[in-house]
């Protein structure tokens, strides 16, 4: 059987590769990308412990983190379209009318 | 395997209930509006929050002396005490004030439909779920309810681009921030094999709470909420997104969403791991001092009025964490008093800066007040009230509010920090006195001359309740004060 850490390292991992994504990525729907990827490192880490401690609030937590995710995408698809609708681009360096 | 099905306790969500119930029916009922009659859906949503406040007054009985509450129901996810009744007052309060001050807002911007009180409403039911859950279940989809409709309500004028941006903005930074959030949240089951407050705080007691796991997970919860409250350095989305949203939005957003956050915040971290106060007390304190220090400096050189509040709104968060490290029943009953002084000061002003900006809100620079005590002297003054209550002067809500916080703070020994958030609300006192000294001391220029600016009843009513307000709260303060200490989280 593959031990916790195992599981808990990979959730690490693809945690930070998400992170590092959304510092480095341009384009909006990519960054979008990288979010769901960190939502998806939790849900692992979730389940892992869920399975170690035998317990599964672990198991309903995941279930809403991907209801939750489910109507962040629809909601974030939308504005990002709403965006390129006026402006013809999801380009995040384009996108600064406002300093800061 | 025998399944229980927990006891289902309605009565103590009636509020939310009732509240869910107004959504839904203002959605359903714009279909059957005219466009003229599009406006009375924000008095029936207003009914809506009216009669959810006098639930919340009356569930459980008054205030005080009763020892019914808290009542755990639906297996401890949800708990009715006097600390989520009092947050969902202010919560209740602010709501009602941002639907008065958009119902001609909407009309002139054209974009009258009944989603815009409908995701409001949402709006509340999320806050409302934040300072009542006793789980992090329930705190997590209180937390998201909230955003996805705040993400949405930020970009409702959809054709300005300003507006676009900022909600793009606001939704790429605030799922972020909840990624950050459910890992601490995830890791914290881990280490303590449950996810209600109560059960983690017991768990910890008993346990060696030195665990690394534990510790990081309250970091990541620390930064996730630090982004909900806008503290630096977590506050980078703030300014664009105050700057960029509608103005009630802007209103409702810096006042509400920011009571609920910190309720949540509050119940988490008070009620969940008091046994590593050792911990976060410390890393709250240099928050709070970066949160009130740069939020103060960079509105110094704000000319935009929106996005001077937004500043403003930040180094109000730095207060607020003033009071939070000490941590104990004054630091809390002060928290809850200044939300709710803050949430009359905050709308109002904004209530005024929509007035000033007119269609299309072009007018929101500080040369666009120069005149105004002449021409609107009741506007003027109402604006120059706000602006002192915020600043902090007698006899206003705000000072009473900043006098509490900080003697709270003081009490629990941070006299440090106190001084720093003094010294911060001497240097607040010179922008929000830009704005009185355009108002009163500086002739318009004759390209800035005021169109006759409109007051619409609506609008009439809620400067005058936050008028009220200001002034009550700051001058017979017992009332309010005595409620929020009976507001007490007992743990």
């Amino acid at each position: 059987m593959v031990p916790l850490n195992h599981y808990l390292y990979l959730s690490a991992i693809l945690f930070s590769i998400g992170a590092v994504g959304v510092f480095t990525t341009r384009n909006a729907m990519i960054i979008y990308m990288c979010i769901e990827l960190m939502f998806n490192a939790v849900n692992l880490t979730f389940i892992a412990f869920s399975k170690f401690l035998n317990n599964l609030d672990g198991h309903i937590f995941t279930f809403m983190v991907m209801t939750v995710a489910a109507a962040e995408a629809a909601v974030g698809l939308a504005i990002i379209i709403s965006m390129f609708r006026n402006k013809e681009t999801v380009n995040v360096d384009e996108i600064n009318l406002m300093k800061g | 395997m025998e399944i229980l099905i927990p006891t289902i306790n309605l009565e103590s969500i009636y509020p939310e209930i009732l509240i869910t119930v107004f959504a839904i029916l203002v959605l359903l009922l714009q279909v059957f509006t005219s466009l003229p009659g599009r406006k009375q859906l924000g008095y029936i949503s207003l009914t809506g929050i009216v009669l959810a406040s006098i639930i919340v007054l009356t569930q459980g009985g008054a205030f005080g002396e009763n020892t019914a509450l808290p009542i755990y129901s639906f297996s401890n996810l949800w708990v009715v005490d006097n600390f989520s009744r009092f947050f969902k007052l202010i919560i209740l309060i602010g709501t009602g004030l941002t639907v008065l001050i958009s119902i001609k807002y909407l009309k002139d911007e054209g974009i009258d439909h009944g989603e815009y009180y409908s995701l409001i409403l949402f709006t509340t039911i999320g806050m409302m779920i934040m300072a009542g859950g006793s789980d992090l279940i329930t705190i997590f989809l209180g937390i998201e309810l909230m955003s996805i409709s705040l993400y949405v309500l930020t970009g409702y004028t959809r054709k300005r681009l300003l507006s676009n941006e900022s909600s793009l903005k606001y939704f790429l930074l605030g799922s972020f921030a909840t990624c950050f959030l459910l890992y601490g949240i995830s890791l914290l089951y881990g280490a303590t094999g449950t996810t209600n407050l109560k059960g983690i705080s017991g768990f910890i007691s008993d346990a060696n709470f030195g665990s690394p796991v534990l510790i990081i997970g309250m970091v990541l919860l620390l930064i996730g909420f630090g982004f909900k409250v806008a503290s630096v350095p977590f506050h980078m989305w703030t300014p664009d997104v105050y700057e960029g949203a509608p103005a009630p939005i802007t209103a409702f957003m810096s006042a509400s969403p920011k009571a609920a956050a910190f309720a949540a915040f509050l119940r988490v971290f008070i009620e969940a791991l008091p046994s590593l106060q050792g911990v976060w007390v410390d890393i709250i304190w240099v928050l709070a001092a970066m949160t009130m220090t740069a939020g103060n400096v960079i509105a110094l050189v704000q000319d935009n009025v929106k996005r001077m509040l937004a500043y403003s709104s930040i180094a109000h968060a730095g207060y607020i964490l003033v009071a939070f490290i000490s941590t104990d029943k004054s630091g809390i009953a002060s928290i809850l008093y200044y939300m709710l002084a803050y949430t009359f000061m905050n709308i109002g002003a904004f209530a005024i800066v929509i007035i000033i900006g007119g269609k299309g809100e072009e007018k929101v620079h500080v040369k666009d007040y120069t005149g105004l005590g002449y021409r609107y002297p009741l506007t003027a003054a109402a604006m120059t009230l706000f602006l002192l209550s915020l600043t902090g002067i007698p006899p206003t809500a705000g000072f009473m509010g900043k006098l509490y916080l900080f003697s709270a703070a003081i009490k629990s020994g941070y006299v440090g920090l106190v001084t720093i958030a003094v010294l911060n609300s001497v240097i607040s006192l010179y922008y929000y006195l830009k704005i009185i000294v355009a108002m009163y001391l500086k002739e318009p220029e004759l390209d800035v001359a005021h169109d006759s600016l409109v007051f619409s009843p609506a609008m009439v009513i809620a400067l005058i309740i936050a008028v009220c307000g200001v002034l009550l709260v700051g001058i017979f303060p017992s009332p309010y004060i005595a409620m929020a200490q009976q507001s007490y989280i007992s743990f």
